[in-house]
């Protein structure tokens, strides 16, 4: 007795898993273009480098949060030496002023959930257009 | 070879893997080969192997009907048959089936024996293998799962839920997941109950360390990557969508330490069919689990069952017919 | 080797089961220790089935006179295996090494030899299987755990697969159900095939084969022990019990392994077969020419059961019965009920069994026609139909050993346990994890209840002798019964060593003991011969 019928089943089970991404993917039409960021400043440059706070803002914003609130340390240096005040409301969104276009984009696209808007208040959202965040 | 042999063996195996990676993408810059096409290879061996091996399994006919029973069978209408442990009906064997593969029911059955003065000896109870094994298991599931974030977009909302209650207790920034601490906790385990219990350490093969060990360093790249030496999320997605959606791009700049995990990865995918972790297929297919215990109730067939040579009620009586008939047992032939 | 000969309990247990030998296990040499291996098959024994390379050889010998081709042999054999069995395929690639079987068999808590663990066991053919059948084995060799077949492995093989029981205790706890008997029984017809082969088993099955029974008694020679049985019964009853023997149209055809009929204490219990069919007048009959329920193909090759089976169902169609009874036995009712039907059905000559007496349809038989005695009677105890006595058993203070194969291949644990308390009035379990599904093997299943091997017999009876210790000590239990021929034999040399003053038994011997017979007289012995009374003994 072979239970062929039954390890077919299975087998389309197994290839149906491991192909979800796959057609999931080509369900939803994606494509690999990351979702475009709109920065909403004409800065060049963050208060570290682009590549590091890319990567490690949030730990960058922890440290922050920690020297402010427990330590009262207000200033960050950083490595290039200038002078910054730890605040998210009065530093970080005086730049980056599109929540939306910039900070959701990212997060939704790799599903980070930040808990940062459960305090602060977001920067006004100024006549933001209503593009999707593909 | 014995088996510190083969651990060591197997660790420098895992060493030289990572330091392949470092070196492909660090040093030489082969990006694209790490990142695309070792991808779609070890895709392809590690759907096609299983499959192969599947199929190797179902060519070969099960004969007979040889369920372990482990409680009482169906027999008189008054007595309770077990239909999970002594299944009777396919219901019963569709529960067993469950109990074995979701919750490891055989593993929780676990005791160890011991020897003492008398001689006596003891069963205690011991369920550390089977929580071991399904942390771990448990664990290693739910982290491929939420790895789904970067595979796909949009992510589909179960992956959210999951990673969302997988970092409840929002430990540190990025959030720590129980399940990366499960992982670890429990493959450290079952490396060093191999390692230190010394019946264990005598029947490990290098078969044995090498998978769990690759794990690790797949585990532990991971959780670096995440917590320590951070990667940019943006290209990682972009890369591995890429790959799903079939049209590759190596966004240039992603850091060594992704690699590394990823091609450990891969490896462990290209290992997985040829090697003892298709165990997962195999565990489906187990003829003392995955039959009923119906067997002088229903007919089974061997496909393979063949005539064989028999020593006949005629040729007996030949042998013995006047002793026979002096005793007074009725014969055939007077 | 006697008992008297072996040591002391305690210093036969001055064992430590952590303790594994310095080299690794592929470089630790078999070692042909008096009192731990099994003699060689008898090459008449061989010639008379038609087996292969019958000769007169001793595993001790340097050489095996082996077949030239040997390997050849060996490595076709397993191929072919291969591709005839899906679980032994499985088994030999989908073990984890985890250890969760390593100290649940009898042999290893008894000896402490790592071979002696299921996965072990099983690794000595694994490892010959993935040099010569995986990509990883071929490729990677002794790191892949692969090694080539020379005959030191042979050696091994012959030594360790004669030293299990296929009593399945190991696949209860494996997670994904790897029966160490499987790989057994496989290796075992490996062996076979190059003549390599224990006298133990191939005298009964070439007995069985010519003679119908294990012991190779002529068919007047059977008739004349069940006469003795019917004057000792007559002589504690005064019931002279009706003797049916190749009574054509008779509506049962009863066959029990000749254990039964050959040897105390089974004897007993066939008396009690005797008698308990007799009172209930059961339409029924004995045969000489399938005068063995018991089945030694099974510890030779899957070919071999089928050649020794097959008597069954046609001495059934000879006889014209309509279905067939089976008696109190272990290795056999694996054989019936998970080999009989598949091989030598369908039985469709025969009725679904429907007991006369009470009217029960056995269902759960109806396909292979056959039913175990304990169903049998329970039913008939369930129905009111025996009247009982369970006073007659006074003296006896009883636990019960549940057989490997009813309990692990058929799940047959509540008749047995029902029949026992409605005629035996003290009856005490023996620690939870060495009964039912969890049973240990008495340590002579298989074919390795020969003396020769007695040490090791001693050393794999020590889990369930350790457990009777314990209700002998807390329950003064002075009997263990059991339903399976060969444990009535092994058991009692078991109880010799490890728990003297404990007798063992059969269960039908309990029922004729406790059964009120029609027109009977007095009774004032047991089947035994011994007194009912205490005070009658004085």
């Amino acid at each position: 007795m072979y239970d062929a019928g039954k390890i077919i089943v299975g087998i389309v089970i197994f290839l149906g898993a491991v192909a979800f991404p796959f057609w999931y993917n080509a369900g939803k039409a994606a494509t690999p273009t990351p979702p475009k960021l709109e920065v909403g400043t004409t800065e060049k440059q963050c208060v570290e480098s682009t590549a590091y706070m890319k990567s490690s803002h949030m730990q960058l914003l922890d440290q922050w949060r920690d020297e402010v609130v427990r330590n009262g340390k207000r200033l960050y240096v950083s490595s290039t030496g200038k002078t910054y005040e730890m605040s998210l409301q009065n530093t970080c969104t005086k730049c980056h002023s599109k929540k939306e276009q910039f900070c959701d984009r990212c997060h939704n696209y790799v599903d980070a959930a930040p808990k940062c808007w459960d305090c602060h208040v977001p920067p006004p959202e100024k006549k933001q257009t209503a593009r999707s965040t593909n | 070879m014995n088996a510190w042999t083969s651990l060591f063996a197997s660790l420098i195996a895992v060493i030289a893997l990572v330091l392949v990676a470092l070196f492909g993408v660090g040093a030489i810059g082969l990006d694209t080969l790490f990142g695309v096409v070792i991808p779609y290879i070890a895709i392809a061996v590690f759907v096609v192997g299983i499959i192969y091996r599947i199929l190797e399994w179902a060519k070969v006919p099960v004969p007979f009907r040889i369920p372990t029973t482990c409680g009482q069978g169906k027999s008189l209408p008054w007595i309770k048959a077990d239909n999970l442990e002594s299944p009777y009906n396919t219901w019963g064997v569709i529960g067993r089936m469950a109990l074995e593969v979701f919750l490891f029911r055989s593993l929780f059955r676990n005791t160890k024996a011991e020897l003492r003065e008398g001689p006596n000896v003891t069963y205690g109870s011991a369920k550390w293998l089977w929580l071991g094994g399904i942390a771990f298991h448990y664990a290693f599931l739910t982290i491929v799962l939420r790895h789904i974030r970067f595979f796909v977009e949009p992510i589909p909302s179960f992956v959210e839920l999951l990673s969302s209650v997988d970092g409840f207790f929002q430990l540190l920034v990025p959030t720590v997941f129980l399940t990366d601490i499960a992982l670890l906790a429990a493959a450290t385990f079952l490396f060093l109950r191999r390692v230190f219990l010394p019946q264990l350490r005598y029947i490990s093969l290098a078969a044995d360390f090498f998978p769990l060990l690759l794990i690790l360093g797949i585990a532990i790249s991971g959780v670096l990557m995440r917590n320590v030496w951070k990667v940019d999320l943006l290209m990682v997605k972009q890369l591995a969508v890429g790959l799903f959606t079939l049209h590759p791009t190596v966004p240039a700049g992603i850091s060594s330490i992704f690699y590394v995990h990823l091609f450990l990865v891969c490896v462990l995918l290209v290992y997985f069919p040829f090697s003892k972790l298709m165990h997962a297929g195999g565990v489906f297919l187990s003829p003392t689990r995955n039959t009923a215990n119906v067997n002088r109730m229903e007919r089974y067939v061997n496909p393979w069952n063949y005539p064989v040579k028999v020593h006949s009620y005629a040729e007996y009586e030949d042998d013995f017919r006047e002793k026979m008939k002096e005793a007074g047992i009725p014969v055939d032939k007077e | 080797m006697e008992l008297h000969n072996l040591s002391k309990p305690q210093d036969l247990m001055n064992i430590d089961l952590n303790k594994t030998p310095e080299t690794p296990w592929m470089d630790t040499p078999v070692n042909f220790r008096d009192g731990t291996y099994i003699y060689p098959a008898a090459g008449k024994n061989l010639k008379r089935l038609g087996l292969p390379n019958p000769r007169e050889w001793s595993p001790t010998d340097e050489d095996w006179k082996l077949p030239d081709n040997w390997k050849e042999i060996i490595m076709k054999g397993l191929k072919e295996r291969l591709d005839k069995y899906r679980s032994f395929r499985l088994f030999m690639d989908i073990c984890v090494r985890c250890g969760a079987c390593m100290d649940k068999c009898h042999f290893f808590i008894g000896s402490g030899d790592p071979k002696n663990m299921p996965v072990l066991r099983a690794e000595l053919l694994r490892s010959v299987y993935r040099n010569d059948f995986t990509t990883l084995g071929k490729m990677l060799g002794r790191f892949a755990g692969a090694r080539e077949l020379t005959v030191d492995v042979l050696k091994e093989w012959f030594y360790y697969f004669f030293q299990c029981t296929e009593c399945r205790r190991c696949s209860v706890f494996c997670p994904y159900g790897i029966d160490t008997a499987e790989v057994t029984m496989i290796g075992r017809e490996l062996l076979n095939l190059v003549g390599l082969n224990i006298n133990w088993v191939m005298e009964p099955v070439a007995n069985c084969y010519r003679f119908g029974n294990h012991l190779g008694i002529p068919p007047h020679g059977v008739k004349d022990m069940w006469e003795f049985m019917v004057d000792d019964i007559e002589n504690i009853t005064g019931i002279n019990v009706n003797l049916p023997i190749n009574k054509k149209g008779a509506e049962i055809l009863f066959v029990t392994p000749s254990g039964d009929y050959f040897a105390d204490p089974g004897t007993y219990t066939c008396m009690g077969y005797l008698m308990l069919f007799h009172e209930i007048g059961l339409d029924y009959t004995w045969s000489t020419y399938a005068s063995e329920g018991g089945n030694f193909g099974l510890f030779t090759s899957h070919e071999m059961i089928k050649r020794l089976n097959a008597k069954i169902y046609a001495e059934a169609k000879r006889l014209g019965v309509k279905w067939i009874l089976g008696g109190e036995c272990g290795h056999m009712w694996r054989v019936i009920h998970q080999y009989m039907e598949t091989m030598n059905g369908p039985a469709d000559f025969l009725e679904a069994p429907v007991s006369p007496i009470t009217g029960t349809k056995f269902e759960n038989a109806k396909q292979s026609k056959m039913v175990h005695i304990m169903e049998f009677t329970a039913d008939l105890i369930k129905h009111g139909k025996l009247k009982l006595d369970p006073s007659r058993n006074r003296k006896v203070r009883a636990t019960y050993h549940d057989s490997c194969n009813p309990a692990r291949a058929a799940g047959l644990l509540e008749e047995p346990r029902y029949v026992i308390q409605n005629v035996c009035e003290d009856f005490f379990e023996m620690p939870e994890n060495t009964i039912r599904e969890q049973t240990f093997c008495c340590g002579g299943g298989a074919g390795l209840g020969n003396d020769e091997n007695l040490e090791m017999r001693m050393r794999g009876a020590f889990p369930r002798a350790n457990a009777l210790r314990h209700v002998q000590d807390k329950h003064d239990v002075n009997r263990l019964l059991c339903m399976c021929a060969i444990d009535r034999a092994t058991l009692t040399a078991l109880t010799h060593y490890w728990a003297p003053d404990v007798s063992v038994g059969g269960i039908h011997e309990l029922v004729a003991n406790a059964l009120v017979m029609d027109g009977e007289q007095e009774r004032t012995e047991d089947l035994r011969g011994e007194p009912l009374n205490e005070e009658e003994e004085e």
